[in-house]
């Protein structure tokens, strides 16, 4: 299979003008071609009334790019780009909830957490909620070590990423208000 | 005074002013030019239509008879004239009866504005009376749709409406409005819409691309270009007669691309598709350049994409772009709009002549005839068949008139047969395959441009899809000519149940009510032919008379149209028989 076939992990950085009903627009995108989203984040980003959303999935490169184009297309989305892992910087946020109990066995647990860069978000009567930041290996692999020791609830955010680009949002909207691209304009040519 | 100062007097004097959401609607929709709507009251609806009731002088209203025939008439409309089509519908069912129409104006890129009543916003999402979530679901068939739940969103929700619905690739747009906005009073003020950041609807042409574009013709020995309904979007049809009598090089027109120029054009190569003509498929995978300018690709004139003009460099001119690599892989993207494009294509390209491959062209026409057209026009059968029909017509029209074609047999002959000889006069659904379409679209061209002799060309199966809208016609008097090509069957199916089911006629015959009757008891004119000699004159009675006219042709039952790519083979496999 060639590279455009094959499948492989993309994420979709969208960012949107914040209106009500985009999410539903942009999920139709993928429903309709029977693509799974792995997982999806929505922010605000430094640009007041700018959303950026956050998109994983597993496709092949052919049809990312159809999509990226779909979702570009949509009138409220003012730009969208699809990123191999490798031009980005991403993280997931985890949290995992765990007997207090089990903490008074010992140190083992403690040193889990220290060990793996984790930290101890609360510490209530009955039980404790961890916290870790990193890629999905490294949350799921505290997760696989702490299951042996009860976990009551787990929990992963969707990623977040940015981009190594070196563009501003700041300055591609303004590029966007200044485009002539919003009429025709036969005489130019 | 003309009208159009009139309307900008009207609209200084209710400028500043404080009114209802309802009137509202109605001042914006004037101040975009709107004169005619198509639509159906209903509770959720009625301040609007209470409005309505004193803008009589200023917009005419047509009551349909349902409001999927409100859509389709809207789409007639705005494709012969380009203008914005309206539609009102009340909320829950009205509104989802709009659907179709809508899916419909979506994939033939057809400018639509549909304005829906709502319940008021206290009640949305709590499954009131009449509530639908019909912004949710128009969603995936709308270029863009909003709801109003105050009034004072009105203005710019309705400029934002008709800026995008009629922009780069035109778009049907929903606004659906909750009663409570319709009845709340602010200060009207309108301001048309002029850009919105998140949207370019018209990319700039790029040099470089054109270059590359010329570059690959330089080289061709056998280009050959496919236009489609992006010529009539952008009104490029003296741009492309220029193009392609300075390069020479021979096109061929999809569905939604028909009348963009006269069929007797000695460049023009025929139609392509399913059952196009024979040359303009087979030779696809013949050229060594294919030019595809506003069409996209449908599978319907594709066949089999991986068996698609595999051998020849695709230069794709397409506004939209996610148009472009979607089915066939381009080798230059031009994304543009088409009349753009042409100009700058044109300035740069030599002058040409291709007789060797014009003469291949020549030799599948002259097959194509021998095989299946000859029998058509002068057919040996005891009973009628639909192309000899659409002959006649074509003739006694001069091909000057506007053809409405709904969906199936009848459709794919009209379209092979009626030689255009006026642009924008070809309205079909084309991406949707709506049956229904034609009754309703005709009324609507009609209404939009009466001095046009508008012809609906339809199957005894599609016109009983939406036959109520005789009631439209006859109430506003709306001189349509429907031709109703009466084979007792649906034929298309049929026809396929034929070749490809074993003659399985599975549920596709059906048996009809005297449509006579029925066109005369709406109160039209009407008359019936069965047999070849009264064929001439009915055609004649039908195109003479002044009023809307309903003629029933009985043709033959099981007729076949010919040539046909089967479903998922090759352009080039193209049977003939
Ligand atoms: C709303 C809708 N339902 C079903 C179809 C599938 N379909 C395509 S052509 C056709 C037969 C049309 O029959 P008729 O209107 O009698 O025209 P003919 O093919 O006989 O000319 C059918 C059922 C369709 N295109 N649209």
């Amino acid at each position: 299979m060639d590279n455009n076939t094959s499948t492989g992990l993309y994420t979709l950085s969208v960012l949107t003008e914040d209106k009500a009903g985009l999410l539903n627009h942009i999920t139709i995108i993928f429903t309709r071609r029977k693509i799974n989203i792995d997982s999806l984040n929505v922010s605000s980003t430094e640009v007041h009334g700018v959303s950026r959303f956050t998109i994983v999935t597993k496709t092949s490169r052919e049809m990312i790019d159809k999509v990226i184009k779909q979702i570009r297309k949509l009138i409220d989305v003012l730009d969208a780009f699809v990123y191999e892992d490798h031009q980005i910087h991403y993280q997931e946020i985890a949290l995992y909830k765990v007997p207090t109990k089990v903490f008074l066995n010992g140190n083992k647990i403690e040193s889990l957490v220290r060990n793996n860069g984790a930290l101890i978000l609360v510490i209530e009567e009955d039980y404790i909620v961890i916290e870790k930041t990193g890629h999905k290996n490294e949350t799921q692999d505290l997760f696989n070590k702490l299951e042996p020791y009860g976990v009551l609830e787990f929990v992963r955010s969707g990623r977040v990423a940015i981009s190594m680009s070196k563009r501003k949002t700041t300055t591609l909207i303004q590029q966007l208000e200044e485009s002539t691209a919003n009429k025709l304009s036969i005489d130019s040519y | 005074m003309n009208t159009s100062t009139l309307i900008l007097e009207e609209i200084k004097v209710k400028k500043g002013k404080v009114m209802s959401g309802a009137e509202a609607v109605l001042q914006s929709l004037i101040a975009e030019g709107v004169d005619t709507i198509f639509g159906y009251p209903g509770g959720a609806i009625m301040p609007i239509y209470d409005a309505l009731y004193h803008y009589d002088k200023q917009i005419t209203h047509y009551l349909v008879r349902h409001e999927q025939g409100a859509t389709h008439a809207a789409q007639g409309y705005s494709r012969v004239t380009g203008k914005t089509g309206v539609c009102f519908a009340t909320s829950g069912p009205g509104a989802t009866n709009l659907i179709t129409g809508i899916a419909d104006a979506q994939i033939d890129s057809t400018p639509m504005v549909c304005i829906t009543g709502q319940v008021a916003s206290p009640l949305l999402g709590s499954d009131a009376f009449q509530e639908t979530d019909v912004v949710g679901i128009s969603m995936p068939v709308t270029k863009w749709n909003y709801q109003v739940t105050k009034a004072e969103e009105i203005p710019e929700a309705i400029s934002r409406a008709f800026y995008i619905a009629n922009s780069g690739r035109p778009g049907p747009v929903v606004i659906d409005i909750t009663k409570d906005a319709q009845i709340g009073e602010f200060e009207f003020n309108y301001k048309k819409c002029e850009r919105i950041r998140s949207y370019h609807p018209y990319p700039a042409v790029i040099e470089e691309k054109i270059d590359e574009a010329i570059d690959l013709i330089k080289d061709a020995k056998k280009p050959y270009l496919l236009i489609g309904h992006g010529i009539l979007i952008s009104k490029a049809q003296k741009e492309l007669s220029a193009f392609v009598e300075k390069s020479g090089i021979p096109f061929a027109s999809t569905l939604l691309g028909l009348s963009a120029m006269p069929v007797d054009h000695p460049l023009y190569m025929g139609y392509l598709g399913m059952h196009g003509n024979y040359g303009p498929n087979l030779l696809t995978n013949e050229c060594d350049v294919l030019i595809a300018i506003g069409m996209r690709f449908d599978d319907r004139v594709t066949g089999s994409v991986a068996t698609y003009a595999k051998q020849a460099k695709v230069i794709h001119v397409e506004i939209d772009p996610s148009e472009i690599d979607k089915n066939v892989k381009t080798t230059v993207a031009i994304n543009s709009d088409a009349k753009a494009a042409l100009i700058a294509l044109t300035r740069k390209i030599d002058k040409r002549t291709y007789p060797d491959w014009l003469a291949k062209f020549k030799a599948c026409d002259e097959k194509e005839f021998e095989k299946v057209i000859k029998d058509e026009y002068n057919p040996t059968s005891e009973k009628l068949r639909m192309g000899e029909v659409i002959h006649i017509l074509s003739e006694k029209t001069k091909g000057s008139a506007i053809l409405v074609t709904d969906v199936g047999q009848h459709q794919m002959v009209a379209s092979r047969y009626y030689r255009f000889s006026q642009t924008d006069s070809n309205v079909t659904s084309g991406g949707l395959g709506t049956m229904g379409f034609a009754l309703p679209a005709a009324m609507g061209a009609k209404i939009a441009l009466p001095t046009r002799q508008v012809v609906a060309v339809i199957g005894d199966g599609g016109f009983q899809m939406t036959i109520q809208e005789l009631g439209t016609i006859s109430q506003y008097g709306v001189a349509v000519k429907v031709i109703v090509l009466n084979n007792n069957f649906l034929g298309m199916v049929r026809q396929w149940q034929q070749l490809f089911f074993d003659k399985r006629y599975s549920f596709t015959e059906l048996k009809n009510p005297d449509f006579q009757m029925i066109a005369k008891g709406y109160g039209m004119e009407v008359n019936k032919v069965e047999h070849r000699e009264n064929l001439d004159k009915a055609i004649s009675d039908l195109l003479n008379h002044d009023g809307p006219y309903f003629l029933e042709v009985i043709v033959e039952k099981e007729g076949n149209v010919f040539p046909m790519v089967p479903s998922g083979a090759s352009v080039s496999d193209i049977r003939l028989e």
